[in-house]
């Protein structure tokens, strides 16, 4: 294994080998992105602009987190549900924490069982019943839309605890807030499961080649289940991490978060096809992602200008990144 | 419940007939579905009633069978609803500006459908010619078109002329208009699936790498079928506008996948090579009637969403089961 992935490095220039990693590119498209800002509107690379951007590219990071498993999971995998989630964390969490410090545990453990419980019934469907993932989680995202109806006019939408926000949105350690240590860690924590432990092998073996790793005897259905239930999980801790940001959670906040976090993947280089990449490139792909959003809200330009110029950018971004392979005879 | 009596009582009768006629599961629910919102509301399987639904929901038909094409070949477009919205507020403002006199209708029309045809030309080259992927490069193409859309009509409101929703919601000779455009409708579906295009496209989604090999050229049918969505996507927009009346440049978004749901609704694979634009129109009948049939039935309204996105969720998953027993 070792032998032949060193075999295959050696043969390129390594110069343009390293300058092709997807999280090469990603690091240096948002170094040019944030010198240009720099150069439209003096201060907006400053520390304090910087973390508010690491902020909330921290948010859309943690979605793409389970985006980015159920993606490398394979057989087309993807959760087209997630915004959903992320919408039901922040009301249910609101609700439990109800502005109370005493409330946030509870209001943890409640997102993330929600989360999970969603993403379970996503990974049987998808599993047992061998429904497309795209379909299955497309249904979800209408039940959970429904489901955020009757909660919402059965109670108050919920304020979050003032401890959240301050771990949110204030420094917390070495001046840099609690959200993005949560981030770093989750980083730490993908990379090393992913790298080193045998669950991350396995998503690697059945996102390559589903058949070949039941042969060699990986638990493909429960893997695929385990996925689906941390991509819910980690959607909840992001809409939890977002009513501490915004304070009091409104209508839809998570549908935002639906297809940016699969740019974000793709952007970090993990192709939707699955079995290759990994999360690093994923949050660099975030900050990415969130860093050319706010360039284009500082530029003057009107909203139609705006989102036209983000269209276009995004597809010529995607060009620097996997391409299809072309047909060949 | 007729398609109980059809199958012959030979082996593989029933499964060789789902083969040929992918959307029956679908036209099954279909009539279950009407037969419980007759049962309910009597009124809403009467002339007047199915006109109604088909009035509402031909503009969501429309967008089915442009999904449907692209399904066709293995590919998918997020950025239809977006094409809708763009359509919708060209031709509003463009017969505003030309007086609303029927030439002005007519011309606007037009435009629209070199809207749309542009539209998913450009989607077709991204996904096809560029070779990006489907699913977030149509994402990509949806917020330029949004930004188009904003652009040329920044805030929602301009009302169309009365000239062309009144004719929408007209009738000619005591036949609502709405079926002369479905009798058209059916004529022109019924010619495109004889056309070369419609097998080409089932064959690159069947499988692009043999379809290669065999001459065919990929990228440029994969094109057409984008070109084919886009115009559907205008067909839309000009239902969506007849039925407004006005301009919105949002309007659309949310119908995005809506036509996904109603493609799969219908029988067709979402991996290509599969599928019946049939089903699809099916597929966003049964969304319609799900709707009806959770209002009939006295849901309260803020359960009515949870309601029928569950409904929608089991009609999803009892399509594909049953489509691939019949296949497997």
């Amino acid at each position: 294994m070792s032998a032949t992935t060193q075999t295959q490095a050696a043969t390129p220039s390594p110069v343009l080998t390293f300058l092709k990693q997807p999280l090469v590119v990603a690091l240096i498209l948002i170094a040019a992105l944030l010198l240009l800002g720099e150069a439209l509107s003096p201060g907006f690379a400053s520390g304090q602009q910087i973390l508010r951007l690491l902020i909330v590219a921290a948010l859309l990071g943690i979605v793409a987190a389970g985006q980015n498993l159920v993606i490398l999971g394979g057989r087309e995998g993807i959760d087209l549900s997630v915004g959903g989630v992320v919408s039901l964390s922040a009301i249910i969490g609101g609700n439990l924490m109800n502005g109370t410090d005493a409330g946030i545990l509870p209001a943890i453990l409640g997102c993330i069982a929600a989360g999970a419980v969603i993403g379970l019934f996503n990974g049987l469907g998808v599993t047992l019943l061998r429904i497309p993932p795209l379909v299955m989680t497309l249904g979800m995202l209408g039940v959970l839309q429904g489901l955020l109806v009757v909660i919402r006019n059965g109670i108050p939408s919920g304020r979050a605890a003032p401890g959240l926000s301050q771990f949110v949105t204030q420094p917390f350690l070495l001046g840099l807030p609690g959200i993005i240590w949560l981030w770093v860690a989750i980083g730490l924590l993908l990379a090393f499961m992913l790298g080193r432990t045998v669950f991350g092998h396995r998503i690697y073996a059945i996102g390559s080649n589903e058949q070949a790793a039941f042969m060699a005897g990986v638990p493909v259905k429960r893997t695929r289940i385990a996925l689906f239930m941390l991509s819910g999980a980690f959607a909840a801790v992001a809409g939890m991490c977002l009513i501490g940001y915004s304070g009091s959670s409104f209508a839809n906040v998570g549908e935002q978060y639906m297809l940016p976090s699969i740019i974000a993947v793709v952007f970090g280089g993990t192709p939707l096809s699955g079995g290759k990449g990994g999360y690093t490139g994923t949050m660099a792909g975030a900050v990415l992602l969130v860093v050319l959003q706010s360039i284009l809200t500082t530029v003057h330009i009107d909203e139609s200008g705006r989102q036209m110029v983000f269209g276009a950018t995004l597809l010529i971004l995607m060009l620097f990144y996997g391409r299809g392979r072309a047909m060949r005879a | 419940m007729t398609t109980a009596t059809l199958p012959t009582p030979k082996p593989g009768g029933l499964k060789r007939l789902i083969e040929r006629y992918p959307f029956l599961p679908a036209l099954l629910i279909a009539l279950v579905l009407l037969g419980l919102n007759g049962l309910y509301q009597p009124r809403s399987v009467s002339f007047i009633g199915i006109t109604g639904l088909v009035k509402t929901y031909l503009a969501l038909i429309m967008l089915a069978i442009a999904q449907t094409y692209v399904v066709y070949a293995g590919d998918i477009d997020l950025s239809v609803g977006a094409i809708v919205s763009l359509v919708n507020v060209v031709i509003v403002v463009m017969m505003e500006k030309m007086g609303g006199s029927g030439f002005s209708v007519v011309a606007a029309l037009g435009m629209g459908l070199l809207v749309g045809l542009a539209c998913g030309i450009v989607n077709g080259i991204v996904v096809a010619a560029l070779r990006l992927q489907a699913i977030v490069a149509t994402f990509a193409t949806s917020i330029f078109f949004t930004g188009l859309a904003l652009y040329v009509m920044p805030v929602a409101g301009t009302p169309a002329p009365a000239t062309f929703w009144r004719t929408y919601g007209g009738r000619f000779f005591e036949i609502p208009f709405v079926f002369y455009a479905a009798v058209v409708l059916a004529i022109v579906i019924y010619v495109l699936a004889r056309t070369r295009l419609a097998t080409q496209l089932l064959a690159v989604g069947d499988d692009a790498q043999a379809a290669f090999q065999s001459g065919l050229p990929v990228t440029k049918i994969r094109i057409q079928g984008y070109a084919l969505c886009g115009l559907f996507a205008a067909l839309a927009a000009f239902c969506i506008t007849g039925d407004t009346a006005s301009g919105d440049p949002l309007v659309g978004g949310k119908m995005t996948l809506f036509s996904v749901a109603a493609v799969v609704l219908g029988g067709s694979a979402l991996s290509g090579g599969f599928g019946t634009v049939v089903g699809s129109i099916v597929g966003a009948l049964i969304i319609g009637l799900i709707n009806s049939l959770v209002f009939f039935v006295g849901t309260p309204s803020e359960w009515q969403n949870l309601v029928q996105g569950l409904a929608i969720l089991v009609a999803l998953m009892a399509g594909i089961l049953v489509g691939r027993r019949a296949r497997a």
